[in-house]
């Protein structure tokens, strides 16, 4: 396999202080289980999972308790043995409510795990992607899409290429960079595997160039792998994580406005995902637990944790020995950029979570927007090539259709304009704002129309 | 939904949850330091009369500032430095001779009617200082007119000028055309005049060789691109070198337009006002060649009454800078081409 | 110099006199047919333009109205006065819509509910309410951040100490408030009726309790002491029948958690 640079550069991004140093080095590792878990039954985009078992009920660790509700949507396992206790109503990191299963945690070695597919080359293509939608894998990499859907796009999109984005341009977080310097021939198989579904040709590796020694394990795990294979190693750029960017800078190739990336012939997975789909396949286990980054200057001893699904961000932090100078002032699910802000430390993880940040009051400021003076920062920083100033200023005045009209749909929320804007516009919160109004009204027409 | 017993709260917001650092106050402030070296170019040169007229038009601008806020029941906006910025701008468009009310009343005009009315900072659709500039030239427009003389006139040997109504450079030069005198003789020694700062005209726009260094710096801060000042001189330069090509004779050399009237503060300071230029790379380039071309055919029309023209091309090029944004957004991310 | 200007003068009013003609025949030969009532109905309705009624505005009315497609009883700000004005002038018989006017289903201001998080953001609700769920110790509850009140085109919504109040004397159940709100908690009730249980949660006692030291904690104390079927129950929130007089005012003493209040 060869190493090359990324051959296109993405006009506009930022440069963020990345502050991965904090948590790097730290081998991943186990945690203190705690005594109760709250498995949220939605870990994923789409419809939540509906629970299939009932309070007083005994699981194993692998037991289905959330069956898949909907052609978008995924199931849920337990991630511990243990009884159920009750189905809880919890708040997930992004604040909605949804329902959770809460189960007391018993220490057993039983497991209800599905059958290891010991020769998987031989494997139909749809008992595979059966495999991969009944383990509840779903992108890893933030959004939870469903890998399964990902994997089999319609006869009318051929994919030529499959990404594996270890890019991980968010500041802070190293979940992916510990998966790939520890589980490299891990993602090695997943990532076979989902190029066989797929029928890819061609296979990329993208890593950030802030990461040399997630670089070297991936080429010495990569080594031999047959056909068009390479790992591109991006300029560190922030959003190179993010499907679009990455996509244009390792096949020059944009995704047309309002498309899908299978409308260029590529598929981007997660380093993370591609693991879940290794043990999946050839172990049959299901998507229980990730790496979850722990880290920031409030906590005592920043880690990379791998942790079942349903822990409590408290767990966490005592795991990594509590706070470091006092309560933080803001704990975030997910990095500085792109993560959300969570209200309380019960909040269980998931499987998008892929990092749990907690700032000092020091590195978190209470700002009051004020006027925008049209310095065109937030332009040049655009990856999409916006006008986020326009943008915020239309939909602050109710004018969505004018917003609609220079394109706020194609926002990907990346944070970029909100970073560099020296008149503190919390421009992310415009967009979605003017966003969720767009999508509400196209609600609205549709349901008229039916 | 269960809330646990907290004696202080998360804070939560919407994501991005880390800031580059950058603040309106950090921009002015930069803006305020790249503009030190030509105040202290106009001290130098034009003694207490640069101080007095800078300190009057800052005061008068904070003090309208603070007033039309308290006003409109707004928050104050005194401490983001703008204000300031407008005051020194101002000041540094001023002839030294100006009496101080002059001043005063143009600061007030340019931040009540030029920046408050609007709205406040973000709002205005026309550079305060230049708006208030142009204010002043139609309402006092002797005072604005009159400059002291420190031999510039004498080196480049245009006598046939009126020595008693000392003009500016360019002023020079249009009132000996349309004397139908012969162009005056510009020397290395005049040129270097015009570099340095040592000539007729408004406190802080004479030194080039102090406005440059103030640029460098605001580039270098990356407060500013190169491509407003880069457009407009740039623009300036080729429309005098062709001009000057085709009519040696009749016109003046490129070298002698870029240093004088004010150009480089003009394009560096001035066009580059984030609020009223452009905001996308194509905008500002296309902004900054309409204020070039615009000067240019100010300064060279013989009949015309102004010998300058940068306060009104940068004016002008304000007003349509809402269209220059309109027209010049960038090709959205996967837009087929 | 005289026939210059006489010159002038011929010409140009020639070129009016030729426009005029223009014009002339265009409106009658290019004119728009329109029913001649919508103007009039158009002429009955009060012109605020407040879209209360469903439409766009006053003349959009005024047109579903002329083509049979709206009731006339829609137009609150007209009120009764403006029905029986459209009535007679179409020659139908009109029931009077029942006047209502908007109220928010909550009174857990910010000391009864207190916030969960301290939140940074921009003033409004539908952004708060997606930003972590919302502030407010209580999901269901008003968030107090007035969208409400920014969208009331005659300024009846306040916002106090976090809570959204309705002056049900300047309401004119256009019914603005009710679609922007996030949430969902304000509803149209009759003008009539005053007495109201202000609270939306669906929850069970235990958990509303932690929330909000106001709220309906699905006690019936309201449904046992009220008027006869005057208070239902949903689930374990209490709901006023607005069909049923309440007589019995002593519920507002009943109530334990004092969330059922006059208004």
């Amino acid at each position: 396999m060869q190493t090359i640079k990324s051959p296109y550069n993405f006009k506009g991004g930022i440069h963020p202080a990345y502050h991965k140093e904090l948590a790097s080095g730290s081998a991943i590792q186990g945690l203190p289980l705690p005594a109760t878990l709250s498995v949220p039954m939605s870990q994923h985009l789409g419809a939540p999972a509906k629970p299939c078992v009932k309070a007083g009920d005994e699981v194993k660790k692998g037991t289905l308790i959330g069956a898949q509700a909907g052609f978008i949507s995924a199931p849920v396992h337990a991630p511990v043995a243990g009884k159920v206790n009750a189905i809880a109503e919890v708040l997930t990191a992004s604040g909605r409510p949804c329902q959770a299963v809460v189960i007391e945690r018993v220490e057993s070695d039983e497991t209800d795990f599905m059958q290891p597919m010991t020769n998987w080359q031989s494997r139909s293509k749809d008992e595979l992607l059966a495999r991969i939608s009944e383990a509840g894998i779903v992108g890893m990499g933030g959004a939870g899409f469903p890998t399964k859907i990902k994997l089999s796009p319609p006869m009318d999109k051929p994919i030529d290429t499959l990404i594996l984005n270890g890019a991980e341009c968010e500041p802070y977080l190293t979940s992916d960079h510990r998966m790939m310097v520890e589980h490299a021939r891990e993602i090695r198989l997943g990532a076979e595997i989902a190029r066989s579904i797929l029928g890819a040709k061609t296979l990329r590796i993208a890593i950030e160039d802030n990461k040399p020694d997630a670089i070297a394990a991936v080429e010495k795990a990569f080594e031999g792998v047959a056909g068009d294979v390479a790992l591109t190693v991006l300029r560190t750029s922030y959003p190179h994580g993010s499907e679009k960017q990455q996509i244009y800078a390792v096949t020059g190739r944009e995704v047309p406005r309002g498309g899908l990336p299978m409308d260029t012939g590529c598929v981007v997975e997660n380093v993370s995902t591609a693991f879940a789909i290794s043990e999946a396949v050839v172990k049959g286990i299901p998507l229980i637990q990730r790496v979850i980054t722990v880290t920031g200057d409030a906590v005592q001893n920043p880690a990379n944790l791998m942790a079942p699904f349903g822990t409590s961000y408290q767990s966490l932090i005592d795991a990594c020995g509590g706070f470091r100078g006092g309560r933080p002032a803001k704990v975030i699910s997910g990095g500085p950029m792109m993560g959300f802000a969570v209200s309380s430390l019960a909040t269980p993880t998931g499987k998008t979570a892929s990092g749990v940040l907690l700032l000092s009051p020091g590195r978190v400021s209470q700002y009051t927007s004020q006027a925008c003076i049209s310095c065109g920062r937030c332009v040049d920083a655009c990856p999409m090539r916006l006008i986020p100033s326009e943008l915020s200023q239309f939909v602050e005045a109710d004018d969505i259709e004018g917003a609609e009209g220079i394109a706020l749909m194609d926002c990907i929320e990346c944070g970029s304009c909100a970073f560099v804007c020296p008149a503190h516009r919390p421009l992310v919160q415009h967009m979605r704002r003017g966003k969720a109004c767009i999508m509400a009204q196209r609600a609205a027409a549709k349901a008229k129309r039916d | 939904m269960k809330v646990e017993n907290q004696t202080e709260l998360f804070l939560v917001s919407s994501s991005p949850h880390t800031h580059i650092g950058s603040s309106v106050e950090r921009i002015m402030l930069d803006v305020l330091i790249a503009l030190a070296p030509a105040f202290a170019a106009s001290l130098y040169f034009f003694g207490v009369d640069a101080l007095r007229l800078t300190a009057t038009c800052v005061a008068t601008c904070l003090l309208a500032e603070w007033l039309c806020r308290k006003a409109m029941g707004r928050t104050n906006t005194i401490s983001d430095l703008s204000a300031i910025v407008t005051g020194v701008l101002l000041a540094f468009n001023l002839p030294p001779s100006l009496p101080t009310w002059m001043a005063a009343a143009g600061s007030l005009f340019a931040i009540t009617i030029c920046k408050q009315i609007f709205g406040g900072i973000g709002y205005n659709v026309f550079n305060p200082a230049l708006a208030a500039r142009a204010f002043m030239l139609i309402s006092f427009t002797g005072a604005m007119t009159v400059w002291s003389n420190s031999g510039w006139i004498a080196s480049v040997g245009a006598s046939t000028v009126d020595a008693t109504t000392v003009a500016t450079p360019l002023g020079v030069v249009k009132e000996a055309l349309k004397a139908g005198a012969a162009m005056p003789n510009f020397t290395g020694a005049a040129v270097m005049q015009l570099f340095t700062g040592k000539i007729n005209g408004c406190i802080g726009e004479t030194s080039a060789l102090a406005l440059l260094l103030g640029a460098a710096y605001l580039l270098w801060r990356k407060v500013i691109t190169w491509h407003i000042p880069g457009a407009y001189i740039g623009t300036v330069f080729i429309y005098a070198s062709i001009l000057h090509l085709v009519a040696p004779e009749a016109s003046v050399p490129p070298q002698i337009h870029l240093l004088s009237g004010g150009l480089i503060l003009g394009a560096c300071f001035m066009a580059t006002d984030m609020v009223t230029s452009p905001v996308t790379r194509k905008g500002m380039l296309i902004f900054g060649v309409g204020c070039g071309i615009i000067t240019m055919l100010i300064r060279t029309v013989k009949s015309g009454a102004y010998p300058e023209g940068v306060s009104f091309a940068i004016l002008l090029m304000n007003a349509i800078t809402p269209l220059i944004n309109r027209g010049c957004r960038n090709k959205v991310f996967g837009t087929k081409s | 110099m005289d026939n210059i200007i006489l010159e002038a003068l011929l010409w140009i009013g020639l070129i009016g006199l030729i426009s005029g003609i223009a014009l002339a025949v265009a409106a009658k030969y290019l004119a728009v047919k329109e029913d001649p009532r919508i103007a009039a109905i158009n002429d009955l309705l009060p012109g605020a333009n407040c879209g209360g009624c469903g439409y766009a505005g006053c003349a959009d009315y005024a047109r579903a109205i002329a083509e049979g497609q709206a009731e006339i009883n829609l137009c609150t700000p007209g009120g009764l006065a403006c029905m029986s004005n459209i009535a007679a002038y179409l020659g139908v018989a009109a029931t009077a819509a029942k006047k209502k006017s908007a109220l928010v289903l909550c009174c857990g201001d910010n000391d009864k509910s207190k916030k969960r998080f301290a939140y940074n953001g921009i003033s409004d609700c539908a952004a708060a309410h997606a930003t972590a769920g919302g502030d407010k110790s209580c999901t269901w509850g008003c968030l107090g951040y007035g969208s409400c009140a920014r969208v009331c085109p005659v300024d009846a919504i306040t916002i106090e100490n976090g809570l959204a109040r309705v002056n049900k004397e300047l309401c004119i159940a256009c019914g603005k408030c009710v679609a922007i709100c996030p949430r969902r908690i304000i509803k149209m009730v009759p003008v009539a009726a005053n007495i109201h249980v202000l609270c939306s949660s669906p929850d069970k006692g235990p958990l509303v309790k932690q929330a909000c030291s106001t709220g309906c904690i699905g006690c019936r104390l309201c449904v046992k002491f009220g008027d006869e079927g005057a208070f239902v129950m949903d689930g374990f929130l209490a709901k006023v029948d607005y069909s049923i007089p309440v007589t019995k005012e002593e519920v507002i003493e009943k109530c334990p958690s004092k969330c059922i209040q006059r208004n």
